[in-house]
């Protein structure tokens, strides 16, 4: 219905009308009033020369607190030069910055120019220059008549990266032996230790709800301490015997007592937020969640596989020690990790 | 040196004298002329490339200080110095040097709190660059390839930003680079090898910060100025695009002359962006390593998040379902880490690299294009560029869901499931609101041109019918909203030609037609002279024609409100005059 009659009206009416608007051609904005009036020019003219001098009067003050305002021994003393800098600094850059833009917004002619675009394509006869240009080297070099000297000249090119990249890939990655990622330095008899102070435990410091952060009480003999504490570290958590559901491995734990590596099995961030009332672990990372009472299984998050378990039990002196390594890879995934 | 002689002849003479130097051995003449007064379109939304260049020009100058006192060494250490809470604490060099070069060094806080703000800024400004010239269409030919260029800027600066927020060896990037190791790992095959690759052995190792520090003040800052080269060089060559108005068309470009004004301009947004970073490095504190302290891979920070451009990545991993990791014969492929660290950010970006080609092939248009495209009138682009980002967003805010939790007291689990859900519907709801409000403002470009602006004024006839007076548009605002052509779907040849031979290539052809109809299907016109005439011409019909000239599936709505009237500003006093009908 209204389709019809507007079509109707737009057909009845195509031979006076055409088929698209013209262009009305550019419009030049309308004057300022600084172009209007030298009075507001002039004032415009003071603005941006205040805006200069605040720049010169930062660069005063920034060279003043440099010396007067040292960062000193304090938080307050740093923060105190930090601000000052900062702010004179801010002084100095906007100062000028605002001076310019004021100066070309009011003062320079705001005249829009009219420029012509060219297609970037080249005209034909440059094109056909251009190929003869390239058909005449070709021609002058030969190429296309001694067949042997491209394939030996692309062969020798092809070969040449292998002298730069062999020595980089061979060296880069140490021995290459990524069978390290399986082991950790937990061995039959080594003690858990309180991480960070190397303090072995015994069964009886531990009460029940409590968790502990362990390391291997010596860690720092090993040759890389830092790597090795990347895979050996564990949670010690002492629950109800009655509230543990299950263990990862069975017979792992020792009354109670239970050790799990500390690696997300996700990513490899340190699962460090543990949970009393619910015996959960959290990744504060990506929030995968772990039961401890339940074999260290997953609950919630990214993660697929439990948190392998350590197995303990405690030595003549009481204290708790390790009955061996992880029985798994600790942390995340790999391509090759059962193999 | 010269020019401070104190006659003005004087100082003339010896800046003609250093011209006639260099153009005689240079040549320089031709450059000079050719730039000096060569003329840029002038638009707000042109700075946001300009912030992205600055506050790099920013991170260079800042960078170079910090070198000067940054030790990149993983050797240990026992902290002596001023912040008392670290005092013989065990640490790497580059931990202590860093604390040595905020607390010790004058400015030294100030530069690095400059430094990574910059960072931050560049990042930002590279985005919402990249919006702009997307939602303007300022990718199309012959633009396509610096857009690969920019698209390529952005990846190096997330290199960038990653390798540098890195260097301090505290805890919290040091888990960053953790998460880092684990998703390399995840890789099939060579993960293990690429892991060795990049730390030289086992995780931390000792040569990592030595090699991020030469990714980060080397490798990647020259890529970058590199390519910001040639963006720059291909944007000259093109001449910049312009917005849509009076006197604008494909064939010229409008603007204001390198000098002054241009020149001045730059030159004045360069102090702008860095003074506005200075400001934030002097009051607000970015990145205070001291509070997190050195890297020991047992304690790890709760609400620990990356920089801002990095959060996206952090929420994919943070939403994936562990369940999808499977073990193939003795392998295992965990592609709960596998999809969400590298199959979405490939998705994301590829699509996001491929857009140029993708709306290229569906359009079919070979002209160049140096207009811009106001958004509303590409309702498919826009659509789809508003729901990249909403994904974008949704990953942004999941990689920050352990905030929004303890903010709000929300659980945790229900958030996570919340955004689960929203990553897939989010998007799509973007799409057809962005779509349908594109249509709309095209909708009302049409009703004012066809019936101009309220005037609020209400004329009573003598027959005692009432209307509103509506003012016509002028030309130049006419021509905004004219000045555009709605693209419509490509037509693809028969499948058999004229003698029942099935031709090659249709199958491609009807690939690119269902392409086609999904960008233009959906279109509304802009308004022609003769609807314009028989608008003016038929008073009460005039509505009717707002909704004339849009695509098949655009079904004609009833415009509200009864019968308007177009009255000429200059004959308002007789609108009797007018040929109404009643």
């Amino acid at each position: 219905m209204s389709h019809d009659n507007t079509t109707d009206v737009a057909r009845r009416s195509a031979g006076e009308h055409p088929e698209r608007f013209d262009d009305p051609g550019v419009h030049q904005p309308n004057p300022r009033l600084s172009d209007l009036d030298e009075k507001h020019a002039k004032k415009a003219e003071r603005q941006v020369a205040a805006l200069f001098t605040i720049s010169i009067v930062g660069t005063i003050v920034f060279v003043w607190a440099y010396f007067a305002l040292p960062p000193g021994e304090t938080p307050e003393s740093m923060r105190l030069s930090n601000i000052v800098l900062g702010l004179a600094l801010t002084c100095i850059l906007l100062g000028i910055g605002l001076a310019i833009v004021h100066w070309a917004k009011t003062l320079m002619s705001n005249k829009e120019y009219v420029e012509e675009r060219h297609p970037q394509r080249s005209d034909d006869e440059t094109r056909a220059g251009a190929i003869q240009a390239l058909q005449d080297g070709a021609a002058d070099s030969g190429i296309s008549r001694r067949g042997a000297l491209k394939g030996a000249g692309l062969t020798a090119l092809a070969l040449f990266p292998l002298s730069i990249v062999l020595p980089l890939i061979g060296n880069v990655g140490e021995d290459w032996n990524v069978s390290k990622f399986k082991h950790t330095m937990w061995r039959k008899g080594t003690r858990l230790a309180y991480d960070p102070t190397g303090r072995p435990i015994k069964a009886s410091d531990l009460t029940i709800g409590s968790i502990a952060h362990v390391i291997p009480e010596d860690l720092h003999e090993a040759e890389s301490p830092l790597d090795e504490k990347a895979k050996a570290v564990v949670l010690l958590v002492r629950m109800d015997p009655r509230d543990l559901k299950s263990e990862r491995e069975p017979g792992f734990g020792f009354d109670g007592i239970v050790a799990y590596s500390k690696i997300c099995t996700h990513v490899g961030c340190p699962v460090a937020l543990y949970e009393q009332q619910t015996h959960h672990l959290l990744c504060p990372c990506h929030q995968s969640t772990f039961d401890v009472a339940d074999g260290a299984k997953v609950v919630f998050g990214p993660a697929k596989r439990p948190l392998p378990q350590l197995p303990i039990e405690v030595d003549a002196e009481g204290y708790l020690v390790a009955r061996g390594d992880f029985v798994e890879p600790v942390g995340p995934t790999f391509w090759e990790r059962l193999t | 040196m010269t020019t401070t002689t104190s006659s003005p002849t004087g100082a003339a003479r010896a800046a003609s004298a250093t011209a006639d130097y260099l153009d005689q051995r240079t040549g320089i003449g031709h450059a000079v002329k050719y730039f000096a007064r060569k003329v840029f379109p002038d638009h707000w939304s042109f700075m946001l490339g300009e912030i992205a260049l600055y506050s790099f020009v920013t991170l260079i100058l800042s960078g170079i200080f910090l070198t000067m006192f940054f030790v990149p060494s993983m050797g240990e250490t026992h902290y002596e110095g001023p912040w008392p809470s670290l005092n013989g604490v065990e640490m790497s060099e580059a931990f202590s040097s860093t604390l040595r070069l905020s607390f010790e060094v004058r400015g030294g806080l100030l530069m690095r709190q400059i430094h990574h703000w910059a960072a931050l800024i560049f990042m930002a400004s590279i985005v919402v660059h990249m919006m702009r010239v997307f939602f303007t269409g300022a990718f199309r030919k012959p633009r396509e390839i610096n857009w690969v260029v920019g698209f390529v800027l952005l990846i190096l600066g997330l290199a960038a930003g990653f390798s540098g927020y890195s260097l301090p060896d505290d805890v919290l990037s040091g888990n960053g680079l953790r998460i880092t190791d684990g998703v390399v790992k995840a890789i099939p095959i060579i993960g293990s090898y690429t892991s060795y690759f990049i730390f030289g052995g086992e995780f931390p190792g000792h040569d990592l910060i030595p090699r991020l520090f030469t990714v980060h003040i080397l490798l990647v800052p020259g890529l970058i100025l590199a390519l910001i080269g040639l963006h720059l060089v291909l944007m000259v060559m093109h001449k910049h695009t312009q917005y849509p108005g009076s006197g604008r068309s494909d064939k010229n470009v409008v603007g204001y002359p390198a000098l002054p004004v241009y020149v001045a301009r730059l030159g004045g947004n360069f102090f702008l962006v860095f003074g506005i970073i200075a400001l934030l490095a002097g009051t607000m504190s970015i990145n205070p390593v001291w509070n997190y302290g050195p890297y020991d891979p047992s304690p790890v920070s709760a609400g620990a998040q990356p920089d801002w451009y990095m959060l996206f990545l952090e929420g994919a991993l943070r939403l994936m379902p562990g369940g999808a990791e499977f073990v193939i014969g003795q392998y295992t492929v965990p592609l709960n880490v596998i999809i969400p660290a590298m199959v979405v950010p490939g998705i994301l970006f590829t699509l996001l690299a491929l857009y140029p080609f993708i709306e290229a092939f569906a359009t079919g248009d070979d002209r160049e294009h140096h207009v811009l495209d106001r958004p509303r009138n590409r309702p498919f682009r826009t659509a789809f560029g508003v729901s990249l980002l909403m994904a974008f967003f949704i990953l942004v805010l999941a990689g920050s869901n352990d905030l929004i939790a303890t903010h709000f007291h929300l659980s945790i689990n229900d958030i996570t499931w919340t955004f689960r859900v929203l990553l897939f519907v989010a998007p799509w709801l973007a799409f057809v609101i962005t779509k349908r409000i594109c249509l709309g403002l095209q909708r009302k470009d049409r009703e004012l041109v066809l019936h101009g602006h309220e005037t609020g004024r209400i004329v009573r006839f003598a027959s005692g019918e009432y209307i509103e007076v509506h003012k016509p548009l002028d030309a130049h605002e006419r021509w905004l909203r004219v000045q555009h052509e709605a693209i419509r779907p490509l037509e693809i040849e028969p499948a058999e030609d004229s003698r029942g031979v099935r031709r090659k290539g249709y199958r491609r052809d009807t690939m690119r037609r269902r392409l086609s109809e999904l960008f233009y299907e959906d279109r509304v016109e802009p308004v022609t002279p003769a609807e314009l005439a028989a608008a003016q011409a038929h008073g009460h019909g005039a509505h009717e024609a707002v909704e004339a000239g849009h695509g098949p599936r655009e079904l004609a709505s009833s415009a509200p409100g009864g019968g308007q009237h177009l009255v000429d500003p200059h004959d308002e006093t007789a609108p009797e005059g007018r040929n109404h009908t009643v």
